[in-house]
């Protein structure tokens, strides 16, 4: 167990969704602005500046020019994809236990979405160069690849397993309802089952509800000593814990890492830094670019067996009201979609005690997962109300 | 117009076996282990050989012989070219020679599409100087 070093301080999530006319660098400075007025730090506070590396090429290092940060004794752009978030924090964490830095901001902006065009027309959909092998793809009609591969995953689930719909449409309807609760959240109407079911097929066997959205919008998190935190304006989130796994090349015979995935390994990790167990998580907030995602995340961290994920979630304990609180905000699939900064913001929120309507009432010890690629790269970070 | 791929200096020696009937794959010159002539979605060089390290992995065939690993059926259309296809397969296929490799089923309707479904590989002509690999049922 490591010892009592870094807290999460402030948060600031912008606008999200549907907002044109800004950039990332614009969205990443509010979003930072929110989280340091969040914290009651000023901008001259910050010595650190951690950019979660994307699709846009304003999160870059000079991002500290854009926004005049000046004198910062650790500065990086990091990306494994969606399980970059708590590898930022770890890096913060470690790096204010070493003192090389007291406030690090750690921040993600994109602005994939264009005006009059819909998701499948965003920076995300794919279609590439007719060049070599990505040619090759196009002259298949294998555009927005992502969605191609995580259909293809699910697909290998529900023929080793017997996953079916009504399973994963009990991930989709459980997290619309927790997102009727969130102001943030981009979906908010009522969802059934049956209108999950009724949903268009985008590449089958992935429904539209199957998926997460496209937004604009940015999140920020100030990391700081649990000690300087413990005097600032919010309830400090403390970092327990963290754990990564990447478990390689797809594609070869034998493997499947679709299917068995890091989160294995990183959750054991983050658990045992943690100091508790499976039985002490008191909610989940889990990468959802789709819901087979949190389906073959929650076998994989082991609150069930191999397989047997599409059963556990079938009685709809991960809504509001159940057994194990899980995407309390919405998630991807129905809040917004900032990679792994929509799991962490929520987790913040909830472990702090903020979540007004939608807290969940024990919430001392909260997992929060980050998923990148096709199920290729994996991380966890355990957020604790106490420091131990 | 359908999207026809054109070479570049990592693909050339495998659209140049495509357009001779062959089935390209890259094997390691060291322990013979072969490989799919990408490393991830679209990331087309491997220096390496994922098992042994060993460096410069080399062009060799495969027998064309395959299974139905997995597959996906598009529904939504991104390129009006596609518009009289969807929907349409999109499938991974593991070769015998262990090597999984994006492509599609020719010849067989969705609804018949089965994973593990033995196939063999064909190509189809798609301008002068491209062929590209698909696979169909085995007979």
């Amino acid at each position: 167990m490591r010892g009592a070093t870094a807290a999460i301080a402030g948060l600031g999530v912008t606008e999200m969704g549907k907002v044109y006319g800004r950039t990332a660098s614009d969205f990443a400075g509010e979003a930072i602005a929110l989280a340091l007025a969040d914290a009651g730090l000023a901008a001259s506070d910050v010595d650190g500046l951690l950019v979660n590396g994307n699709h846009s090429e304003e999160m870059v290092p000079t991002l500290q020019f854009s926004l005049g940060f000046l004198d910062l004794t650790l500065v990086n752009v990091m990306s494994a994809f969606g399980a970059t978030a708590a590898t930022m924090l770890q890096c913060a964490a470690d790096a204010i236990a070493r003192g090389q830095a007291n406030v690090v901001a750690c921040v993600y902006s994109d602005v994939p979405l264009r005006e009059g065009g819909s998701a499948s027309q965003s920076a995300y959909s794919g279609k590439q160069a007719p060049t070599g092998f990505a040619g090759l793809r196009s002259a298949y009609g294998d555009y927005g690849p992502a969605n191609t591969m995580y259909a293809m995953a699910l697909r290998r689930h529900m023929h080793l397993y017997g996953t079916d719909h009504d399973q994963l449409g009990t991930i989709a309807v459980g997290q619309r309802q927790w997102a009727r609760m969130n102001s943030h959240a981009q979906m908010r109407a009522p969802m059934t089952l049956a209108d999950y079911h009724a949903s268009r097929w985008v590449v089958e066997p992935l429904h539209l509800f199957d998926c997460c959205l496209v937004s604009n919008g940015g999140v920020a998190v100030i990391v700081t000593s649990a000690e300087r935190a413990a005097d600032l304006r919010q309830p400090p989130v403390h970092l327990r814990g963290f754990g990564q796994c990447a478990p390689g090349d797809p594609a070869r015979s034998g493997r499947e890492p679709a299917v068995h995935t890091g989160a294995r390994t990183s959750g054991e990790m983050a658990l045992r830094e943690a100091g508790i167990g499976l039985e002490d998580v008191d909610l989940l907030e889990l990468y959802d670019c789709y819901t087979y995602t949190v389906l073959v995340t929650l076998e994989d961290y082991g609150f069930c067996g191999k397989g047997e994920g599409g059963e556990f979630v079938a009685d709809g304990k991960l809504g509001p009201g159940g057994s194990l609180p899980c995407n309390t905000g919405g998630g991807q699939l129905s809040s917004y979609y900032m990679w792994g900064f929509t799991p962490l913001a929520e987790g913040v929120i909830q472990a702090r005690g903020e979540a007004g309507e939608r807290q969940v009432e024990k919430h001392d010890h909260v997992l929060v997962s980050g998923n990148g690629g096709v199920l290729n790269f994996h991380s966890t970070a355990i957020l604790g109300r106490e420091a131990a | 117009m359908k999207p026809v791929p054109v070479r570049d200096a990592d693909s050339a020696p495998f659209f140049d076996a495509a357009l001779r009937g062959e089935l390209m794959l890259l094997r390691c010159p060291a322990c013979r282990t072969f490989m799919s002539p990408t490393a991830y979605i679209n990331v087309p060089r491997r220096p390496r050989c994922p098992a042994c390290f060993a460096p410069e992995p080399e062009w060799a065939p495969s027998c064309g012989r395959a299974t139905l690993y997995s597959f996906a059926i598009m529904h939504q259309l991104y390129d009006e070219a596609f518009a009289a296809d969807v929907p349409y397969n999109l499938a991974v296929v593991e070769t015998e020679e262990g090597v999984r490799l994006s492509s599609q089923v020719a010849g067989c309707e969705n609804e018949r599409l089965e994973i593990g479904m033995p196939l063999v590989v064909t190509f189809e002509r798609v301008s002068d100087d491209v062929a590209i690999p698909r696979f169909r049922p085995a007979a």
